[in-house]
């Protein structure tokens, strides 16, 4: 006999790491409904596919808002996003309907501070650059001042942000001779103790450090924050780096203030939109690095968060507690 | 802005003196000067080295005044003849050739550097005094500059492992030329250092600040290999002693940081690569003659270890034809591990500073024991 009227109907917009997957089928209560492709669904397709779906399993890449909320109906109880950020879901309309929501906190705090640092090293230490003169024969022989770049030791490094990412990257920029790490948010951290983080003023961070790096989530007060009067408090041998959410830049202030000679270089993993349109002009700078949305690009990584948003659906589906919900 | 020119010009404001190529003494002091020391500086290092060779007032030297192109080889011969003093660069081949066109006034050789595989150690250390072809039978001290471009060198090899490790390469490439669609869950997914082996081959200064650099990613296990174990080094960074078998089967990521002697010339050939894990990323910043490059290829391209990234080569630069670069899974750097501003600039202030002292007969800051 058919059991298919007791399992409850899940969606997921993404074929997802087989560890996820496999966490799904085992647990025996869901019906899974895929757009089963590495490629984006299509907002028709997902808004078709939610129908009567209990739970929804998304990534940052689907903008879940009133209209999918609809599309999908009441039903609906749990979003699992496979994802830290969540500036993708609509959460007013999301709490009117009392739905649940599970995210992947934690899990991919080390893959994303390793990319920023290495973001932030390829940046300051000109890598790309010296990739491309060696293809092009621009590497003739050793010379002295050649690609020459700005070091950590002795810096000052401002973190803004000092969330569990931007904890993470300050602790693995500790031992590269860092003189002072600053950082600034809504309040003094107590944790900012274990890399002797100074809490200061975003103003005293943004004229005073070596490397910037840009670690806060994305929300209506930080959107732009890094505009036309931020870059010129910098200095101008200062590197800016952002892993966290592309709006956080104002994209064409940048443009003007690596060209100006304002700042001295930028590494973004984030952009706004993404895909960055080949065309875009920050791609044609030398002292631009842009990847892109890499962060927590690691094999063992993504596994981690298939699984812990497969268990996040799961523990809305059920009624029962999740491994990460978001409390909004 | 980073044009070398710029950043020349930039550099040349903080030092005090404008610079006199011939040696910074006005001509009314032309006849006391005559009996100073005289230098040959093969390149233009940075201003802090020229600034202190200049103020110094204690020897009149020439300079190859190029910061780009190193001095031809006639031309090196030419201007060493009757100096008491070199300042080279790596670029520069310091052999008997050299030595002889020199002559006998040569008593002080100073590199800006910490390598010293451009001078002929092999004749260096004969015990035999052949009057034509020896440093030490001639009495030649040569200073050079370790430590200070310890951080700076253990910062760009973390940078390349990474860079390597986390494909940033092709991530820009992919970023610039349209293959970068949505978010998409394996894409571009690389191997992280939380719960890896890192092995070092050749326990050094810089070895040890490599590992110093590593350990907050969570890396779980240092290991290393060298001549002999070095306890106190490897007690700083909490690692074991291994063979160098060893350290091929058990490091995910294995950077190389020996010097380049007759021992280590291309020990990472295929027996190290075929016996290393598939996942396993290679970094080599010492020197390009330790590695085998056709067995490096082979290993690349076939799998048997995942990907490399290469600050130095055989030769430099690189022919640009070379198979190596048609290699998603290597990464080639143009020899830039020492390259900040204010480590080429404590280097040529050291380099300088090893200069003096020497010809004054005293201990340099850093002498290389020959």
């Amino acid at each position: 006999m058919q059991t298919v009227g007791k399992l409850m109907k899940v969606f997921l917009t993404r074929r997802i790491p087989p560890e996820g997957m496999k966490i799904l089928s085992a647990a025996g209560v869901c019906e899974v409904s895929l757009w089963d492709s590495d490629e984006p669904v299509p907002r028709a397709e997902l808004l078709r596919g939610v129908q009567g779906a209990h739970g929804l399993l998304c990534l940052l890449s689907d903008k879940i808002d009133a209209e999918v909320l609809d599309a999908a109906g009441p039903n609906l109880k749990v979003i699992s996003t496979l994802s830290v950020g969540f500036d993708h879901l609509a959460l007013e309309e999301i709490k009117k309907r009392g739905i649940r929501v599970g995210y992947t906190p934690d899990v991919l705090t080390d893959a994303t501070a390793e990319l920023t640092v290495a973001l932030l090293l390829a940046t300051a230490r000109r890598l790309p650059e010296g990739v491309e003169e060696v293809k092009n024969g621009g590497w003739s022989s050793w010379k002295p001042l050649w690609l020459c770049g700005y070091g950590l030791s002795g810096s000052t490094v401002g973190i803004i942000g000092l969330g569990r990412i931007g904890m993470a990257i300050a602790q693995r920029l500790m031992p590269f001779g860092v003189k002072r790490l600053l950082y600034s948010g809504r309040t003094a951290k107590a944790h900012a103790a274990k890399v002797n983080g100074e809490f200061v003023p975003l103003d005293t961070l943004v004229s005073e450090s070596d490397f910037l790096v840009v670690s806060c989530s994305l929300t209506p007060e930080t959107q732009g924050l890094c505009d036309k009067a931020f870059f010129s408090k910098m200095k101008n041998t200062a590197v800016l780096v952002n892993s966290s959410r592309g709006a956080v830049v104002n994209q064409e202030d940048l443009y003007e203030a690596l060209t100006s000679g304002q700042i001295a270089a930028a590494g973004l993993d984030v952009t706004t939109p993404e895909p960055l349109p080949t065309n875009h002009p920050l791609l044609t700078l030398k002292n631009c690095v842009v990847l892109p949305h890499i962060g927590s690009a690691t094999y063992s990584t993504r596994g981690i968060m298939a699984a812990l948003s497969a268990k996040n659906l799961l523990g809305g589906l059920q009624g029962a507690d999740m491994p990460s919900e978001l409390t909004f | 802005m980073w044009c070398s020119r710029m950043a020349l010009r930039r550099l040349q404001r903080i030092a005090v003196t404008p610079l006199n190529i011939t040696g910074g003494l006005t001509s009314s002091a032309q006849r006391e000067m005559s009996t100073l020391p005289r230098v040959y500086v093969t390149r233009q290092i940075p201003p802090e080295g020229l600034k202190i060779l200049s103020e110094s007032g204690q020897v009149q030297f020439e300079l190859w005044d190029s910061d780009d192109a190193p001095v031809p080889r006639k031309e090196l011969l030419q201007k060493v003849k009757g100096v008491d003093g070199l300042l080279c660069v790596l670029t520069e081949k310091i052999d008997a050739e050299l030595l002889d066109a020199a002559g006998p006034n040569l008593k002080v050789l100073s590199t800006m550097s910490v390598g010293f595989d451009h001078l002929s150690l092999e004749e260096l250390k004969k015990s035999v005094c052949v009057c034509v072809c020896v440093f030490s039978c001639r009495g030649i001290r040569v200073g050079y500059t370790p430590d200070v471009l310890t951080d700076s060198v253990a910062e760009l090899t973390v940078a390349l492992l990474l860079t390597t490790s986390r494909r940033l390469i092709e991530a820009t490439h992919e970023a610039k030329t349209g293959g970068w669609g949505t978010w998409r869950t394996l894409w571009l997914c690389g191997h992280e250092l939380a719960n890896s082996t890192v092995g070092i081959l050749g326990l050094g200064r810089i070895g040890v600040a490599i590992a110093e650099r590593l350990a907050p990613f969570k890396v779980k296990k240092f290991i290393y290999t060298d001549v002999a174990p070095r306890p106190e080094l490897a007690s700083i960074i909490n690692a074991e002693y291994v063979s160098l078998d060893e350290l091929a089967k058990q490091s995910d990521f294995l950077a190389v940081c020996c010097a380049l002697t007759p021992e280590t010339k291309e020990i990472c050939n295929k027996d190290l690569f075929s016996k290393m894990k598939n996942t396993s990323i290679f970094i080599n910043t010492s020197r390009g003659g330790v590695v085998h490059q056709d067995d490096l290829y082979e290993a690349l391209s076939t799998g048997q270890i995942a990907g490399a990234g290469l600050d130095v080569t055989v030769p430099e630069p690189l022919p640009t034809d070379h198979p190596l670069f048609t290699l998603k899974n290597c990464v080639i750097l143009p020899h830039i591990a020492s390259a900040s501003y204010t480590t080429r600039n404590a280097m040529s202030a050291l380099a300088a500073n090893n200069l003096l002292l020497g010809l004054r007969g005293e201990p340099m800051i850093k002498e290389l024991k020959l």
